[in-house]
């Protein structure tokens, strides 16, 4: 019987570069910040690093193929390093792989880093994906709020939530991380915004409005793991472990069969409780101080409270509007540091980046933003689109 | 078009009885490959079917079809598709609209019978469209009714009615598709039909489609014709061609599911001129940079995958029953995975389905923004992320009744490809 990963990797180091429209670098130097950062904070040189995951998206915008380009960025020599794509949650892949790495005693010590410069397309948003050449035959190559607004119809649908109530409890969920991105110095968006500006935004698809769709950016982020013992040995304090990491992928049952009613991720919840078995969680309401969740668009955020098992079916709306995630909250604050909606989403950066905010809330060092007394935090990707996805759970607290 | 149209004609015929299809448009989709290949292939035809594209000819639909019932041996499908296209600010613009028929042919029990024909040719050019333009050139109109039609049209016509024994007096309908609006009201009264057996014109609600026009008048005569009516059709061009059908008591029978009738009903209307010139490529509008995306066809899957997305065949998993398309390598059922190997072909065209999820999605380049997407699922419980088209101004509803449509898909601009796949369209159209 498989054990897993947890308390047997400690996060020594992370790096988070400043996120937004990074007109004045490209990939190599976004690697290179987020590096710089995670080296600097782990205390090691980069010679002490025995392999490396590196995760990048989209290689027409990026730097392109295989781990080349970033092993020659950040001159790693003459050790493993691979390139990692899982769409959305390759930032907590490049994690798992790292952290697998020194889990199984093949490394000490191992880099984990995912950049993205989405800014090099040339328009905004997203560029759409090719699917393969039999999908592209059949498939509509729809966009990717498109993809997550079908949530909104199968949610408010299956829980019978007049359209009105939904867009309202979404815009809060907006409402609610720009508020906390305005205290978060690294990243995109800063500016509190208003119900309204969000209620009367221009429509991107139904019933998402602009506001209900996370920025685009640059960035980077990168986490430097090895054994608890290690890390001791090393000097650190406050030794911030690994309790879970899991992924969860389509299998086609949600886009071919009629098992799925359209309200829920079921990848997202197979994930989670993947992961809250490694982790030992048993009532994640209660358990965890925090969470960053995979709020690319509003009803995703929303949808994802449920998935995660911390409000139950059809209660998000209610919760959501009770402010019982907003940071000050009576519940459990999400995205502390403005999520996806203000940082943006360079895709490979993302999952890195919400562990960047457990990692340095769980160490108090999260400045005007600190939670009190915060011991456990979870972050939640989810690629691709909701029916056709990948979803991934990490859970990283204190090590007692 | 042509596609829906045999669909329409096929709904009370074996299709594994016909055994020959030719296909007629004055637009082919390309230079060289044979559309009735894949109007057979969307139809789910034999695929030992004898095919014949017949084009570049203002008379390939009434020609055609003429051609058809004389050389038919045993069933076939005859299918008239033309879209026309009319330069902006011409009359041809304001009179051309676009259309498909279909007809079975053979023997046995058939709705209409013909009794006679008559072809002619003439040097009278009345109209032109030249190698590779897309609008044609047209003469003076009163030029072309007193010299054209008026001489060339009679004389067939009357060699016709003399090849069926009929008189002119007893015809009960007379078909003539022509750009030239009232034309048809001349031309009978020259060849002593009634008037009151002149065809509705169509050009209120549909306009001239070109060479499809007649067939498509004609499909639309059939729709109320009474046992013993006599039909006279005629196809013009460089001369003509005439047909005199009768129908039989058969035609008693005879009720299209939507015929042109229902084509014409399910009319959405939309009086924005831009939009009609950006559809017909009359107008070079900003796409932005999606819009830049390559879309094109790996013909090696395409081949590949032929047998599922022409006619939209999913297939049903003989261990647990599952339906499901795309077919891949094992069972989606996660209590199953058979392997996919004796699935079979159950075709969704036809199968009752209902809307489950779906957005408007503004933001991907969509020539006729917004692309409507969702899932649809089909009651014999399959379920298909597809798009869905003519949805008009009301927007959908989870629960949406749906049909099935064979459209493009993408078009390839950089290769001049195109390729077609089913969309969803609602079943009982807004407004």
């Amino acid at each position: 019987m498989a054990t897993g990963i947890k308390d047997k990797v400690a996060i020594i180091g992370m790096g988070c570069t400043q996120f937004g429209e990074r007109w004045d670098v490209g990939t190599p130097e976004l690697l290179a910040e987020a590096f710089d950062e995670a080296l600097h904070d782990a205390g090691i040189e980069r010679g002490q690093i025995d392999a490396a995951w590196c995760g990048s998206a989209l290689d027409s915008v990026n730097v392109g193929n295989s781990a080349i380009p970033a092993s020659i960025a950040l001159r790693l020599d003459g050790i493993p390093v691979s390139r990692m794509e899982n769409m959305c949650a390759t930032g907590t892949e490049v994690l798992r792989g790292a952290a697998y790495a020194v889990a199984s005693g093949a490394v000490d010590i191992a880099l984990a880093i995912g950049a993205e410069k989405l800014k090099d397309t040339g328009y905004g948003g997203l560029p759409t994906p090719y699917k393969g050449t039999l999908n592209d035959l059949w498939m509509p190559l729809v966009s990717a709020p498109a993809g997550f607004a079908q949530l909104a119809a199968g949610y408010g649908s299956k829980h019978r939530i007049p359209k009105e109530l939904l867009k309202r409890a979404i815009a809060h969920v907006s409402w609610k991380s720009h508020q906390n991105g305005a205290l978060s110095p690294k990243a995109h968006l800063r500016k509190p915004v208003t119900m309204e500006q969000i209620l009367n935004a221009p429509m991107i698809a139904e019933p998402l409005g602009l506001f209900d769709c996370c920025g685009v950016s640059d960035g980077a982020a990168a986490a430097i793991v090895t054994t608890p013992e290690i890390a001791r040995a090393l000097g650190k304090k406050d030794l911030v472990t690994i309790k879970a990491l899991q992924l969860s992928i389509s299998s086609g049952v949600e886009s071919t069969t009629r098992g799925w009613d359209g309200s829920y991720v079921p990848n997202t919840r197979a994930a989670a409780k993947r992961a809250y078995r490694e982790a030992g969680i048993t009532d994640p309401r209660r358990e965890l101080s925090l969470m960053e969740v995979h709020d690319c668009f509003s009803i995703t955020e929303l949808v994802t409270m449920e998935d995660l098992f911390v409000s139950g079916d059809g209660l998000a709306v209610s919760e959501v509007l009770d402010g019982f995630f907003d940071r000050g909250g009576t519940g459990v604050p999400c995205q502390v540091d403005g999520g996806l909606k203000c940082f943006g989403h360079p895709i490979a950066a993302s999952g890195l980046r919400m562990a960047y905010e457990i990692y340095s809330q769980l160490q108090g060092r999260a400045g005007a933003r600190q939670l009190p007394n915060p011991s456990i935090g979870l972050t939640h990707n989810l690629g691709g689109v909701p029916y056709l996805g990948v979803a991934a759970v990490a859970i990283l607290g204190l090590c007692r | 078009m042509a596609v829906e149209a045999g669909r329409d004609a096929l709904r009370r015929q074996p299709r594994t009885d016909l055994n020959s299809l030719a296909f007629a448009t004055g637009r082919p989709s390309f230079a060289d490959l044979p559309g009735a290949s894949i109007v057979a292939g969307a139809l789910h035809l034999r695929p030992d079917i004898r095919i014949l594209d017949i084009g570049r000819s203002q008379r390939a639909g009434v020609g055609g079809l003429l051609s058809m019932l004389h050389g038919a041996s045993g069933a076939g499908l005859f299918v008239v598709s033309d879209n026309p296209a009319g330069k902006p600010a011409s009359l041809q613009e304001m009179a051309y609209g676009a259309g498909a028929a279909a007809f079975t042919v053979g023997a046995g029990e058939v709705i209409a019978e013909l009794l006679g024909s008559a072809s002619l040719v003439s040097p009278f050019v009345d109209q032109f469209r030249a190698n590779d333009s897309k609008y044609g050139y047209v003469w003076e109109e009163r030029w072309v009714r007193d010299e054209g039609l008026a001489k060339i049209v009679p004389e067939a016509v009357r060699a016709a009615l003399r090849e069926a024994a009929v008189e002119a007096g007893a015809v009960r309908r007379f078909i003539f598709g022509s750009p030239l609006r009232d034309a048809a009201q001349f031309v009978a009264r020259k060849c002593g039909v009634p008037a009151d057996a002149v065809a509705n014109p169509l050009d209120e609600r549909c306009g001239y489609a070109g060479t499809a026009h007649s067939c498509l008048m004609l499909a639309h005569c059939l729709e109320t014709a009474q046992p013993g009516d006599l039909l006279v059709v005629v196809g013009f061009g460089l001369g003509c061609d005439v047909l005199v059908l009768r129908a039989t008591d058969a035609i008693l029978a005879f009720k299209p599911r939507r015929g042109v009738s229902g084509a014409l009903t399910d009319a959405l209307e939309d009086d924005c001129y831009l939009r009609m010139l950006s559809f017909d490529s009359a107008i070079d509008l900003e796409w932005g940079m999606r819009a830049e995306k390559q879309v094109k066809t790996a013909l090696t899957e395409q081949f590949r995958s032929s047998s599922q997305l022409a006619t939209f065949s999913a297939g049903r998993c003989p261990r647990c029953g599952t339906v499901q398309f795309p077919q891949l390598v094992y069972c989606v059922n996660q209590e199953c995975r058979a392997p996919s190997g004796d699935f079979g072909s159950t075709s969704l065209a036809d199968e009752p389905a209902q809307l489950f999820t779906y957005t408007a999605d503004w933001l991907s380049y969509y020539p006729s923004p917004p692309m409507y997407v969702g899932f649809v699922d089909f009651d014999i419980g399959a379920r298909v992320l597809m798009e869905i088209v003519d949805v008009g101004t009301t927007g959908l509803e989870v629960g949406t009744p749906l049909k099935m449509a064979y459209r493009i898909k993408d078009v390839d601009h950089a290769r001049g490809y195109p390729r077609y796949f089913w969309k969803a369209t609602p079943v009982k159209l807004p407004g």
